[in-house]
């Protein structure tokens, strides 16, 4: 059964790429790509990747959707007809394809629980994280605290793409708080929005806390989170919701998560342990793990929250700019 | 029948990269190339994916009466990977706004000089 439906998943995949390639109008391709994201959080689910689904469909569908939205209101919706030859990209495309085709036939079988990626650190993983840990969520356990240190480089990358869009594009001023923006008109938008966005924020706490335990964490909450504020921002106005949360604090909050991150890591260092060895933090080892996940999770959330709700703001001041004018 | 199942997820990730370097190649709109490379880079995310299924298993999260898990190491590696990559496609949005502000177009064959064609 599980095979079937990732054979048809994978299929509506590849159909959704192939209307990405030939469609000209790219309001179309944003949305497509919308679609192409949630059928592949599907996809995910039904490979047991439930942590994965979760982030590819808040980031990919919410997310990725809006910025790719704005950029689209600043730069025009058509692709205009090229002059380019098709030949030669489409005679260097099948032959890559063909090679990489080939290459696959020495590929373990899928599924195969002999293959070699599940010899190595994976046994280990699942036979002691949740004796080592006490964390019934493995996919936790490694994030958090088997691969820690790589964790805290992806935050970091997180916050310095943060850095690197608002140097190009620029935050948002405050003094044009008069200028009107948002839905105004559409009073059930309004309303349904009220409702939602304190659920939504809600739910970026469950997440956020009880990502030891299910499926859920840092990245997905901070997501979440960035998700219900944009959404205010999208119904309400762009000016109000910068009255809510100011730009200057989301600086501050972007490299406090990092700070909360790398402060445990030297916390321990100090404790007498490794950096980012959580054992030492606590009286004994596996509430050492817990006080350590629960902290750097915390981190990784305001991080993640503070950069996306930045990088959404420049866009749309940008984009809100180009209107006035 | 077999034969296909075996190998199927790895053939559409090809397609899906293959479909995603075309678009970067020969799409003329700046946009659209970066829909292509996020094409590209989710067809990287399901070749992981599929290679930590284990056959009859289950969400790499502990419950009583399952003894096999999937591996739950791609899912972390892949989990970050996501959040970073729409981190890193923010960028190149914000760099094809900049191009559109400083030469009017995001169009590759409208650049006026020759030295700015990309």
């Amino acid at each position: 059964m599980t095979e079937l439906i990732d054979l048809v998943l994978l299929a509506m995949l590849a159909i959704t790429a192939v209307g990405v390639i030939f469609l000209k109008d790219l309001f179309a391709v944003v949305m497509l790509f919308g679609i192409y994201s949630f059928l592949s959080a599907l996809i995910f689910v039904n490979l047991d990747a439930v942590d994965v689904a979760f982030t590819e469909a808040a980031v990919g569908a919410g997310i990725s959707t809006v910025l790719m939205l704005s950029t689209l209101a600043l730069t025009g919706r058509q692709e205009k007809v090229s002059d380019h030859k098709t030949f030669m990209p489409l005679l260097i495309v099948v032959a890559t394809g063909a090679a990489l085709i080939y290459g696959t036939l020495d590929m373990p079988p899928f599924g195969n629980p002999d293959n070699p990626v599940h010899q190595h650190v994976a046994l280990r993983y699942i036979q002691d994280s949740p004796q080592e840990i006490g964390l019934p969520n493995m996919v936790t356990s490694v994030l958090a605290s088997y691969r820690g240190f790589d964790t805290l480089g992806e935050t970091a990358v997180v916050f310095a793409a943060a850095i690197g869009v608002l140097s190009l594009l620029g935050m948002p001023k405050r003094e044009r708080a008069a200028i009107e923006s948002g839905l105004e008109s559409h009073l059930v938008l309004q309303v349904v929005a009220k409702i939602i966005i304190p659920l939504i924020i809600l739910f970026a706490l469950y997440v956020q806390f009880h990502g030891d335990y299910g499926p859920g964490g840092g990245f997905q909450a901070g997501v979440i989170a960035a998700a219900a504020i944009i959404l205010y921002a999208l119904v309400f106005g762009l000016p109000v919701a910068t009255q809510v949360l100011q730009p200057d604090l989301l600086k501050t909050l972007a490299a406090l998560g990092v700070l909360i991150y790398a402060g445990t890591g030297v916390a321990s260092f100090f404790l007498g342990g490794n950096f980012l060895d959580y054992n030492v933090l606590a009286s004994n080892p596996v509430a050492g793990q817990h006080v350590g996940i629960i902290l750097i999770e915390l981190g990784v959330g305001i991080t993640v929250f503070a950069a996306m709700l930045s990088i959404f703001y420049a866009f749309a001041s940008k984009a809100e700019r180009k209107n006035i004018q | 029948m077999n034969f296909i199942i075996d190998y199927y997820n790895y053939w559409v990730v090809v397609f899906l990269m293959m479909a995603g370097f075309y678009t970067v190649i020969a799409a003329n709109n700046l946009v659209k190339k970066i829909v292509g490379l996020n094409i590209f880079q989710t067809s990287v995310f399901i070749l992981y994916i599929s290679m930590g299924k284990v056959a009859g298993g289950s969400a790499p999260i502990v419950a009583d009466g399952i003894t096999v898990y999937s591996n739950p190491l791609p899912h972390v590696l892949i989990l970050t990977a996501i959040v970073v990559g729409v981190a890193t496609t923010a960028v190149g949005l914000a760099l094809v706004v900049r191009i559109k502000h400083a030469y009017g177009t995001v169009e590759e064959n409208e650049f006026k000089h020759k030295d700015d064609l990309i």
